[in-house]
């Protein structure tokens, strides 16, 4: 089942709104126009839906008692949290059609000068987070100065950084050296529950704000005399998205310790991921600069004689994915307790840019949404954890995610070009 | 004035004052000089069509207008004061829109984000989606487009036609008075640009002052009311279409002068210019 975060409506098939008598699509008009953009090339999240699904059968029939457990389940979401973070990051810069090499080491960097504050000089964990994130912002800023401003293309200017930055990193921790984590507030957000109580009374106020949101954009858009969604769609969508997400806080809900200590309860990075989620979505989605960073993407010359300012939104989204870079070495530090060199290094930026693109964000730009990176993040975060479990050399778990992000960039690819073919790019 | 205005033959149009108006226009690239004083009258209600060989000059005359490009010198009068346009934010400050052939359109978004672009109608800080689809609605109503089903299709599936007419109305959106078309109808099949010209033609009914730049004559005469030949930089007739034929548009494009034609004639033989008391 995908999540459905669609910010604008599905296009009408029926005829031209009039605002005197406009004719609602029907339930089945909608069906039909959804199969027909996704026959146009538009497929959104399908893939990375549907892979996560035939990911989740493989691995629990492989196994059935390890992969399943509440215990596990828990354990993806901590894998997959740091990634998810940096993928959202990645989707402001792919939307751009530009990339960013080097947000898996800026969150190592983050995190190690956050390290010598909260560690070394002791200062206070809320003012080490904030000299954390205001460190990715530098790097974002003085990339996007570097990409925006003087022209150079991401790629080159981002590579320069993936190595300069784990060279930074190691000149703050020393070479073979380690930082550890000791506030409990940091450590907590990686390795802490909330109460049972607590998820639960989340849950349902994160659902009634949607189902409240979805019910009053349709009434407000009646009112206007524009098309909406059929009330049946709407309804079919909140009830679904409140099926999953409430079948996964009742798994989390359960005791899944092996031992005596308890363990249960909503996992705290939950809640940063499901804010991030909220937040950028809207960013993206209802003001006006989330437009401009499609417009810029979709025609930067458009774009500029519209009077957008494209440097600035481009200097914009490289010091969002930077900072949010920094979000991800946060939790790095604290699911390890400690930051090392390799922070962020190795497969981090690998599997954040396959989060992204697994999950629908077009490598090309203008296309691509927050929810693609949690989808796809997942997809990364069960691989690695699936083949974990099957006892699995980190050989052929970095083959086979690499071939994963191949398999990705294809389907942009096609669906790209199936899209220009038919006129929906 | 002190530039090179003795070539120009203009025609004096006689009806309202022109709400556009350039005299002795010149602009110059280094040694290259494009525009050599250029007399141009653009009036409310009516198509303009401005013809000329390439590199005859009517791009850049465009891009001054808009305020890309700066004149050298000579006047520039917009509702009938001189005014100073020194980049794209005066030109649209005035009400003059200039569609460009590349139409600058995202194919990524649809009908409303691009009719919109840049100029988002926000309620409490976030985009106004309702009130921007109605307009958008009402604006592509107005200019009576039907070929257009549903303003949420993104741009990317539309024909050559539709994006045109999108890219128009865009321009008459914000209750612009000026519109200048840069080949609207270079791209486009018959049918389509039976469409477009039907809409150029809607709009100076509506009341804006069109300018129409077009190498297909067949289009011009269809559409347009006054025809403004520019030759090398210099614009050798502004003439009524009724007055003219054909062969003498092409005789005027490729020479420069034309050996017939009654309305065609020195400027000399003309009564005074009705906005004279403006040029000080």
């Amino acid at each position: 089942m995908s999540i459905q975060t669609e910010p604008t409506s599905a296009p009408s098939p029926a005829g031209p709104p009039r605002p005197d008598d406009v004719p609602q699509p029907t339930l089945g008009a909608s069906a039909r126009a959804y199969l027909t953009r996704v026959r146009g090339g538009d497929v959104g999240a399908l893939p990375a839906v549907a892979g996560l699904i035939v990911l989740v059968i493989v691995f629990s029939a492989l196994r059935p008692s390890t992969f399943t457990n509440a215990f596990n389940f828990a354990n993806l979401i901590q894998q997959g949290a740091p990634i998810i973070v940096i993928a959202m990051g990645l989707v402001f810069v792919l939307l751009l059609g530009e990339i960013d090499l080097s947000a898996g080491v800026a969150a190592g960097t983050s995190a190690a000068v956050m390290g010598v504050f909260l560690t070394n000089h002791g200062v206070n964990w809320l003012i080490s987070t904030v000299i954390c994130l205001l460190t990715g912002a530098v790097i974002g800023f003085l990339i996007g100065l570097l990409v925006a401003r003087l022209g150079i293309p991401s790629f080159v200017v981002t590579l320069a950084w993936f190595l300069g930055l784990q060279g930074v990193t190691l000149v703050i921790i020393g070479e073979g050296g380690t930082i550890a984590f000791r506030d409990k507030t940091i450590l907590a957000l990686m390795n802490s529950n909330m109460p049972v109580w607590l998820g639960w009374v989340l849950w349902v106020v994160l659902m009634g704000g949607y189902a409240a949101l979805t019910l009053r954009r349709s009434s407000s858009r009646a009112k206007a005399g524009l098309t909406h969604d059929p009330m049946a769609l709407a309804a079919f969508k909140i009830g679904a998205l409140a099926v999953i997400t409430g079948a996964a806080v009742a798994y989390l809900s359960k005791e899944r310790s092996p031992g005596t200590i308890s363990i249960k309860g909503v996992p705290i990075e939950v809640s940063i991921l499901v804010a991030l989620l909220i937040g950028l979505t809207f960013l993206l989605t209802r003001t006006a600069w989330g437009r401009h960073v499609y417009a810029v993407g979709g025609n930067a010359e458009a774009a500029r004689r519209a009077g957008i300012n494209v440097p600035a939104v481009r200097l914009v989204c490289f010091v969002i994915c930077s900072t949010l870079a920094a979000v991800a070495g946060i939790l790095f530090a604290s699911y390890d307790n400690s930051v090392s060199p390799t922070t962020g290094g190795s497969q981090t930026l690998l599997y954040a840019v396959g989060a992204a693109v697994i999950g629908g964000t077009s490598l090309f730009g203008g296309k691509g949404r927050i929810v693609d990176a949690v989808i796809g993040g997942f997809v990364i975060a069960i691989i690695a954890n699936g083949m974990a479990l099957l006892n699995q050399p980190s050989g052929r778990v970095y083959m086979v995610t690499g071939l994963v992000l191949l398999i990705a960039a294809s389907v942009d690819a096609i669906s790209r070009r199936r899209a220009t073919a038919t006129g929906r790019a | 004035m002190s530039t090179t205005t003795s070539h120009a033959t203009q025609s004096r149009l006689g009806g309202d004052a022109p709400l556009l108006q350039l005299r002795g226009i010149t602009k110059s690239f280094g040694a290259v000089s494009v525009l050599r004083g250029v007399d141009l009258e653009v009036r409310a209600g009516r198509v303009t069509a401005l013809v000329g060989d390439n590199g005859a000059g009517k791009s850049t005359l465009i891009k001054g207008i808009a305020g890309i490009h700066q004149f050298d010198s000579g006047e520039y009068f917009f509702d009938g004061s001189p005014v100073h346009v020194a980049g794209p934010k005066d030109s649209a400050a005035l009400g003059i829109e200039i569609v460009y052939q590349d139409l600058a359109l995202c194919d990524n978004l649809d009908v409303v984000h691009n009719l919109y672009l840049g100029r988002e109608l926000r309620k409490g800080g976030l985009l106004d989606e309702d009130t921007m689809e109605t307009k958008a609605r009402e604006t592509l109503d107005g200019l009576s487009v039907r070929t257009l089903t549903s303003v949420r299709t993104h741009v990317a599936s539309l024909s050559g036609g539709q994006r045109q007419t999108v890219a128009i109305a865009r321009a008459v959106l914000w209750n612009s008075r000026v519109v200048v078309l840069d080949e609207p109808t270079a791209a486009l099949g018959v049918a389509q640009t039976e469409q477009v010209l039907l809409l150029v033609r809607r709009l100076a009914d509506r009341g804006l002052a069109v300018v129409l730049i077009s190498h297909n004559l067949n289009d011009v005469f269809e559409v347009a009311d006054d025809i403004a030949v520019l030759y090398l930089g210099e614009l050798v007739a502004q003439v009524e279409v009724k007055d003219v034929t054909n062969s003498h548009v092409v005789e005027l494009i490729t020479t420069g002068s034309s050996s017939g034609g009654h309305g065609i004639q020195s400027s000399d033989a003309h009564p005074v210019r009705p906005t004279d008391k403006d040029a000080s």
